[in-house]
């Protein structure tokens, strides 16, 4: 009787250990599907993705005019100047279109950022794609460079006809800490060179 | 019949003496008392931290605490009132209860039940250390929301590890009452027949189990994110933060019945007693504990509308929040129907039973207005949140407990409480309750922001009254902790029924019930 209910517990006892793993597991099964989710959604910077071709094949709207504003922001950490080469440009949906960013290292070492970006109102979002692009990659700055970097984008056909003015907003984050060592001493050691650059000039 | 069978164990209650009884104790009613007893103390340690919030709203301009002490007074009120007071005082009534209602004679794992409780005072140690660290404690709020906890001192650290703690001893204790209730129900106990405080506790364990260690996951992927090169949540290394806010709620959402659906159990055992009927619609009941858990995991991100979701995504969470009303209305139903032409007499359990039934339909309907999602984006972080959450958790939750308290005190201890002072203790909680948290409602849909030490002018008014309601709800607590000191101490001695005709197999064993009891097991019909 007593070795009978003792099996009896173990048995649940095991099933509600493994389900307790399961769920800590689950937990992190929760970061991919969310990656999944906001791709579909376009979600959170995760916007449409596409290529030159497919979206020159697509036909340019003709109608109607989008006004697409740009804003940057520059997270704590980060000694840099950046900011959007235009503040706004008129687009037809459809049409392939060329801007920038402007940026700088405001200091005399090398520093590698990353940058995110979102687009408001979201229902924009999904319809918002580019073709080239600066973020969600290290971008390096040597010292005192400054950089244009070009960002390629087209608002597709299907963009809801109420939204007139679509804002693109572009964060840069200090991503060092995530370099590994070795980066770490590859960019350590263009300080170097970066210095010896100045001296020179 | 049952008395004299269990008189006849007495002799064989032998157990250590003094202070090692308590740290080698399996008894289930040992660890019963040894919960409650630590989640008062919490609850009066998480009190004290929120007088000092409401000491320094009490006017506007900073006066008592610097901002960053605030913002850890809020944070760690939350996470002691949550995990130190509300969650271990259900399981003592799990551990005291579950065993007597099924007509078992213990926890069916009594060893990991003295672990689960005493990974408890160590956890809460740590958390409460973090205020000694350079940093001092958490101070992101109870959330824990990336980046900013990302960038906190060592006090996260050890607010993390404190949470592991507490998820594994919340965790341990749920299995433990699950395999109790499958395996060790008296002969007759059919899953349809147990009292309700034993399903709700049988489907709040499950709950536990399922989401707790989800948040033992996102607490270790902040964990990483702090300190070994992952990116989980940290944008420049390609991590999101609004990631945390969704893991985090998905097991916030579930957390939140954990804490309010044993406190159902407790007034539905409370109400048909003194109201001299069964309790309406058991059936109905069953399924609508079923229905509330199941709800709570797909209804998450309701607390996140304002986070930038999809259109589709929040008319979504909006809808099956909506849905949520469903059951938890047909709760309010039967009990109000159970009262409905009862012979009703209202001693202090009763007071507090109606008195939840009450207070926990206004913060029932303040949550459904949150739940709108177009208004939420108005209330989203605001004082009405907070009058919100008080309503369900401290008139749902923790007076439930207090009720529960009243209802099995006598059979606990063998003594009557204080009858009189028991009616003071609901009539000042109660009052002093609605006037620290009903005014809140007007500061949240007026503006006022949660989790700022400072206000603007206009809100003065009624943060003097929340206050001095908040400061004379915290004393009244003293009281009920000298009721139960005192009815432990002696008092009238009660019957083994206590009530008048109450349902139940704890009620057919003596006052107070011998150390061991239904080692032969009742018949139940």
């Amino acid at each position: 009787m007593k070795a009978d209910s003792s099996k009896a517990n173990r048995k649940i006892v095991i099933r509600l250990l493994v389900l307790t793993v399961f769920m800590f597991g689950f937990g992190y099964a929760l970061v991919p599907l969310y990656d999944t989710f906001c791709i579909a959604f376009g979600l959170n910077g995760k916007t449409g993705v596409t290529d030159n071709r497919t979206a020159a094949a697509k036909g340019i709207d003709e109608t109607r005019w989008v006004t697409v504003q740009f804003t940057s922001h520059t997270a704590v950490g980060l000694p840099w100047e950046f900011k959007p080469v235009q503040k706004s440009i008129k687009v037809r949906p459809g049409q392939v279109m060329d801007a920038a960013y402007f940026a700088k290292n405001k200091t005399t070492r090398p520093i590698v950022g990353r940058a995110t970006y979102s687009v408001a109102p979201s229902q924009a979002a999904v319809h918002f794609k580019k073709t080239e692009c600066f973020c969600f990659t290290n971008q390096k700055l040597l010292a005192n460079e400054e950089k244009d970097m070009p960002v390629r984008f087209v608002i597709d056909a299907n963009l809801p006809k109420e939204i007139h003015t679509v804002t693109l907003s572009y964060s840069f984050f200090n991503a060092e800490k995530y370099l590994s060592e070795q980066e770490q001493l590859k960019l350590s050691e263009q300080v170097e060179i970066g210095a010896g650059t100045e001296k020179r000039i | 019949m049952a008395t004299a069978e269990v008189a006849h164990h007495d002799h064989h209650d032998h157990h250590p003496t003094g202070l090692m009884r308590w740290v080698t104790t399996t008894n289930h009613k040992d660890i019963g008392t040894l919960y409650l007893i630590f989640a008062f103390i919490m609850f009066l340690l998480g009190g004290a931290m929120a007088l000092v919030i409401r000491a320094e709203l009490f006017q506007p301009g900073l006066q008592v605490v610097d901002p960053h002490f605030f913002n850890q007074m809020t944070t760690v009120h939350a996470l002691v009132m949550v995990f130190g007071a509300i969650m271990p005082g259900m399981v003592g009534f799990a551990n005291w209860q579950i065993p007597l209602m099924i007509g078992a004679p213990d926890m069916a794992l009594p060893r990991l039940n003295n672990w689960s409780f005493w990974i408890l005072p160590f956890a809460a140690t740590l958390l409460m250390s973090s205020f000694l660290t350079g940093g001092g404690g958490p101070a992101a709020g109870w959330t824990l929301y990336a980046p900013l906890t990302i960038q906190g001192g060592m006090g996260v650290d050890l607010t993390i590890f404190a949470v592991h703690m507490l998820g594994v001893s919340s965790v341990l204790g749920a299995i433990n009452i699950i395999v109790t209730v499958f395996n060790m129900r008296a002969p007759g106990m059919h899953f349809m027949k147990m009292p309700l405080f034993v399903w709700t506790w049988l489907i709040t364990a499950f709950l536990l189990i399922a989401v707790m260690p989800v948040f033992a996951g996102a607490v270790t992927m902040l964990l990483t994110d702090r300190h070994f090169g992952t990116a989980f949540f940290d944008p420049a290394g390609g991590g999101d933060p609004v990631l945390f806010q969704h893991i985090f709620w998905f097991f916030g959402h579930p957390e939140v019945y954990i804490m309010i659906l044993p406190a159902f159990g407790i007034i539905s055992a409370i109400i048909p007693t003194f109201s001299r009927k069964p309790l309406f619609g058991y059936t109905s009941m069953v399924l609508a504990v079923a229905g509330i858990a199941f709800l709570s995991f797909i209804v998450w991100a309701h607390h996140m509308f304002t986070v930038g979701m999809p259109l589709v995504g929040e008319i979504y969470f909006m809808y099956a929040t909506m849905l949520i009303a469903v059951p938890t209305g047909v709760k309010i139903f039967n009990w109000v129907a159970t009262m409905w032409r009862g012979s009703m007499t209202f001693e202090t359990p009763m007071l507090f039973g109606v008195g939840v039934v009450f207070l926990f339909t206004i913060g029932g309907l303040s949550g459904l207005m949150l739940g709108i999602t177009p208004a939420d984006f108005q209330y989203h972080d605001t004082y009405f949140v907070v009058a919100h959450f008080h309503y369900v958790l401290f008139s749902g939750s923790a007076m439930a407990m207090m009720g529960g308290t009243y209802y099995w005190l006598p059979k606990w201890t063998g003594h009557m409480y204080d009858e009189k002072l028991g009616k003071w203790h609901f009539w000042l909680t109660s009052i002093f309750f609605n006037i620290a948290f009903f005014p809140q409602h007007f500061l949240g849909l007026a503006g006022m922001p949660r989790r700022i030490p400072d206000y603007a002018l206009q809100f003065t008014e009624f943060n003097v009254i929340s206050s001095i309601g908040a400061f004379g709800l915290g004393i009244t607590q003293l009281l009920f902790g000298y009721i139960v000191y005192k009815c432990i101490k002696g008092g009238e001695k009660a019957t083994s029924e206590v009530w008048d005709n109450p349902e139940g197999l704890e009620w057919t064993l003596p006052s107070p019930p011998p150390y061991h009891t239904f080692e032969t097991p009742p018949v139940v019909k």
